[in-house]
């Protein structure tokens, strides 16, 4: 160990700069209290179309601190940004034509085959 | 060593290679399409379970009462709901939410990592590389317990319609409802786990290369950066699979 730190020092141009780490651990504290908002959900309320748009829209916004602050990606340029949420668009659309024919799957055999 | 095709002074020219796409190097942009493809897979094999949940009866009965049935879709709290060490007692995802706060916080050492890395902190990218590891393995080690309990079973097992008994899950039985939820929860769980598997990997790599000055020579810590894109991945894949297998 202590003859890395020799070679270390040989190459350090000047001190090492203070760390940074505020927004860090702000992003942090968000993305544990949408975790411990989404478990409050879990228990005090009933299932329901509503609570599964919440766990949802909950979902979306613990992946958007986590692409744009961990990721970095909001401090990238416009063009990449774009380049990496366009695509994105096959995902729902996917998203929407398989869930639709499940339910309708579902439906024609309950109500037709029964 | 030959000096005639050594460059003088590197090319700065559009047309001669020398700007960078959307301002990212080589390396951070191709892992960013990676990614992109790696989320098109995570995306479809979430769909496909909500596909197949919509195609099965939901429970719609009282949850006091729910017992486990090959005819209706499981609801989650009643098949994740014990913890290592507290057999027989009803504890509905507790032991998830442990996994979940331990890959959130890896996610943060490894920001750290990456922060240090910015600073050419050599001690401190170390530092946050080996808490990530620990982190990283310690899910992989709930993520297996996980496993062998679902497979297991619980001591109340299923009965089926001619009297038969099962306990646990594989590909084709499956005591806590429709053999598909089985199927489902092994192929995205463990595709989760193969990533997060390759991850530890990779981490282990560059901590290596780290302690070995490699990055230091190099004059940046960027590979420290990529591994940490795939790690940030590896979580916010997590955060899907925990929304759709564990709460909805």
């Amino acid at each position: 160990m202590a003859m890395h730190h020799s070679d270390n020092d040989m190459h350090q141009n000047g001190e090492i700069p203070k760390a940074q780490t505020k927004a860090i651990w702000k992003t942090f504290f968000i993305l544990v209290g949408i975790t411990a908002l989404e478990f409050v959900f879990a228990f005090f309320m009933e299932p329901s179309t509503t609570r599964n748009v919440i766990f949802i829209v909950l979902t979306l916004f613990k992946a958007f601190y986590i692409v744009a602050e961990f990721m970095h990606l909001k401090h990238e340029t416009k063009a990449l940004i774009w380049t990496i949420i366009i695509p994105m668009a096959l995902i729902v659309w996917l998203m929407v034509a398989l869930i639709s024919e499940g339910s309708y799957y579902y439906e024609s055999v309950t109500n037709y085959f029964n | 060593m030959s000096t005639s095709t050594t460059l003088e002074k590197p090319n700065t020219g559009t047309w001669d290679g020398g700007n960078e796409p959307l301002k990212a190097s080589y390396g951070k942009l191709m892992m960013w399409f990676f990614l992109l493809s790696d989320a098109f897979t995570f995306g479809s094999f979430l769909i496909v379970y909500g596909l197949s949940r919509h195609k099965h009866l939901p429970y719609t009965g009282d949850a006091e009462t729910f017992t486990f049935s090959t005819q209706w879709w499981p609801i989650p709290e009643k098949v994740y709901n014990s913890f290592p060490g507290f057999h027989g007692v009803d504890l509905p995802l507790a032991f998830v939410a442990l996994m979940t706060m331990i890959l959130i916080l890896s996610s943060v050492t490894m920001v750290l990592a990456v922060e240090a890395g910015h600073r050419m902190d050599k001690n401190d990218v170390q530092k946050w590389l080996l808490w990530t590891i620990l982190f990283g393995a310690t899910f992989l080690g709930c993520q297996a317990w996980e496993w062998s309990h679902f497979i297991t079973g619980t001591e109340q097992g299923m009965l089926l319609a001619d009297g038969t008994q099962i306990f646990g899950a594989n590909l084709t039985v499956n005591q806590y409802g429709p053999p598909l939820f089985a199927d489902l929860f092994f192929f995205i769980t463990g595709f989760h786990g193969t990533h997060v598997l390759s991850g530890v990997v990779l981490l282990i790599m560059i901590f290596i290369n780290t302690v070995n000055g490699v990055y230091h020579k190099r004059g940046h810590y960027e590979m420290v950066e990529k591994v940490g894109l795939y790690w940030h991945f590896v979580d916010l894949v997590w955060v899907f699979v925990f929304t759709f297998f564990y709460l909805i």
